[in-house]
């Protein structure tokens, strides 16, 4: 970015309690460009579940941050990222979206390739020298880094990047409160919703670690859901907390009326529900002790891992990634997370309370879709009504869910990638 | 209705698609049996997968789709207030089986949905299974297997398809 620009992205004075963050970050194509280089290039980007190919062979095509990447799992079991492009003239070598295989051919020019992207044979071999297939040239090129967290899968374009593990930062822990649910481990659940919003991507960031929107926003939601837990003896918010976790990451903790599948029963589950949802909790006891068990089964958690990995633990487990196609549209795929020691029982109750709220067809995302776009539409106004406002809660000792320091986390990583110091840019200053 | 023809289906379906149209959604939902199911499963499902094991977009039962018709018509359904303006094309409509009190029935539809400026196109199958009353039919289950990939750019599910 050159030095002339007409306003600051930040405007942040901790003692005045104000930050602002400029709306030409949502509209401005230069914006969008640089964050490619600056925000996407320079993270790690989750890429898939490993339980989404249990088996050698296994392979997803997926496209992360507008690269087209192979996921497989290679005859000896090892997960593998690949840069879906054919090392000989650049083909797509995968055209496919996920399936079992036990190589992949090129179909312009007929070169193999191993699940491990090597190259195996070529039409025509004779006319190439002699060690030709043991370059590494010659091989399908794996994504610069590609590093699995508790079977959460991230790549890098940045080869110097750090390490996953402390990339993760505190999100780490909560990925751990998240995956000791069960110790038999989790699947991502078949059927993926993969969607759309016409607004800017870090829209749909702020929206998912918004605690503040949930009573206006969701107001349909709630409604509906008054009417299955009888009464909201634990009231929405309930000791509710946001907290900065580090590089960008933040999280809500708090507690709500909706049903857990782990583990807090409702009265809308009725009696079978009842013990079922016992018996997972005095298990979590068992495992974890009352308190860790207390707080996993009993708190809700919305973790945002930066740039655009959230990890939802609220009525049901999801896992949504979410990448700019254009300064106001993005396109976003969801999943679901479930145990996979999950009786029947559970898992229907489990994917039947996801789609109550979650979701393109839910009763709740739809509503949040329609801010994002609104958003979008008031920036419209961005030359003349230059500043969204962030500072809900500043200067607190502890923030609450419903403020907004998650925010402020993000886009406080988000300024320090897209504007490096010294560089003679924009940074964050003093009003 | 024993005899059900195709025309009676027809005239069903496009009398279904003309409530939606005309947002006479409490209307609509008197369509449907008491133990109906409305289902909208992902696109990289098979068409006949189980809203049980598998994430979909929509698996109501029929108290859900009560509390989704009740939900459309308040206007704190921001994503359709004010309501979007739709029009549904059904076709294709054939009979596949017939059952005791019941009949297996496809159609192709096209739904344009017009809101703020911007139209968006939802396209696929549905296919229903029609309980056969002495006057008409009732809907025991409508599934619609949308085609395309994902919802892009529609991006939401907010109108009924």
């Amino acid at each position: 970015m050159n030095a002339e620009q007409p306003q600051p992205a930040l405007l942040v004075d901790p003692a005045e309690r104000i930050f602002k963050v400029a709306r030409r970050n949502f509209v401005d194509p230069e914006i969008f460009r640089a964050e490619k280089e600056m925000i996407f290039d320079r993270s790690w980007l989750y890429l898939g579940h490993s339980s989404e190919l249990p088996k050698p062979g296994d392979f997803i095509t997926r496209k992360v941050a507008g690269r087209g990447i192979l996921f497989t799992r290679d005859s000896k079991g090892q997960l593998r990222a690949l840069l879906n492009t054919c090392p000989h003239r650049g083909a797509q070598v995968c055209r496919e979206r996920k399936g079992n295989a036990k190589s992949f051919q090129c179909f312009y020019h007929g070169w193999v390739f191993g699940a491990d992207g090597k190259l195996r044979s070529q039409p025509g071999e004779a006319s190439y020298p002699e060690g030709f297939k043991g370059r590494d040239t010659s091989n399908m090129q794996p994504v610069p880094r590609f590093e699995t967290y508790r079977d959460f899968n991230f790549i890098s374009f940045d080869s110097n990047i750090m390490p996953l593990v402390d990339y993760l930062a505190g999100a780490k822990e909560y990925l751990d409160v998240i995956c000791d649910q069960t110790d038999a481990g989790m699947s991502i659940v078949a059927g993926s919703q993969e969607y759309s919003i016409r607004a800017n991507w870090k829209l749909l960031t702020e929206n998912s670690i918004d605690g503040y929107h949930a009573a206006t926003t969701h107001a349909t939601y709630f409604d509906i859901l008054m009417s299955s837990t009888d009464n909201l003896a634990t009231g929405m918010g309930a000791g509710g907390y946001g907290y900065d976790l580090g590089n960008g990451h933040a999280v809500l903790e708090y507690g709500a009326p909706w049903g857990r599948p782990v583990a807090q029963w409702i009265p809308g589950w009725g009696e079978a529900g009842k013990s079922e949802i016992g018996r997972i909790y005095d298990n979590l006891v068992a495992r974890h002790g009352q308190e860790r068990a207390d707080r996993i089964a009993r708190r809700n958690r919305n973790l945002f891992i930066f740039p655009n990995l959230v990890v939802n633990d609220i009525m049901a487990l999801t896992v949504r990634t979410y990448f700019p196609m254009a300064p106001d549209y993005m396109v976003i795929n969801a999943w679901a997370l479930a145990p996979n020691d999950e009786s029947a029982w559970a898992r229907k109750y489990r994917l039947n309370n996801f789609l109550e709220f979650l979701g393109p067809g839910g009763f709740a995302t739809p509503d949040d879709a329609e801010a994002l776009e609104h958003c979008q539409r008031g920036f419209e106004n961005s030359k003349e009504a230059l500043w969204n406002d962030i500072s809900k809660g500043m200067g607190k000792e502890k923030a609450q869910h419903d403020d907004e320091l998650q925010m402020r986390a993000f886009w406080t990583q988000w300024n320090k990638q897209m504007f490096p110091a010294p560089a003679s840019g924009i940074k964050s200053v003093a009003a | 209705m024993q005899s059900a023809n195709r025309t009676e289906v027809e005239d069903f379906l496009f009398n279904e698609a003309e409530l939606l149209d005309q947002w006479r959604l409490p209307e609509w939902l008197t369509l449907f049996t008491d133990d109906a199911r409305y289902e909208v499963p992902c696109t990289d499902l098979p068409a006949d997968a189980s809203s049980d094991v598998n994430l979909f977009y929509i698996a109501d039962d029929r108290a859900r789709l009560g509390e989704r018709v009740k939900r459309l018509m308040k206007r704190t359904a921001h994503a359709e207030f004010p309501h979007s303006k739709t029009s549904r094309i059904v076709g294709n409509v054939r009979i596949h089986a017939r059952h005791e009190d019941e009949i297996d029935v496809t159609s192709v539809f096209q739904t344009l949905r017009t809101k703020d400026g911007v139209t968006d196109l939802y396209f696929g199958t549905n296919k229903y299974r029609l309980a056969l009353r002495d006057d008409s039919f009732r809907i025991r289950e409508k599934r619609c297997l949308l085609g395309g990939e994902g919802l892009r750019p529609s991006g939401r599910i907010s109108i009924v398809l």
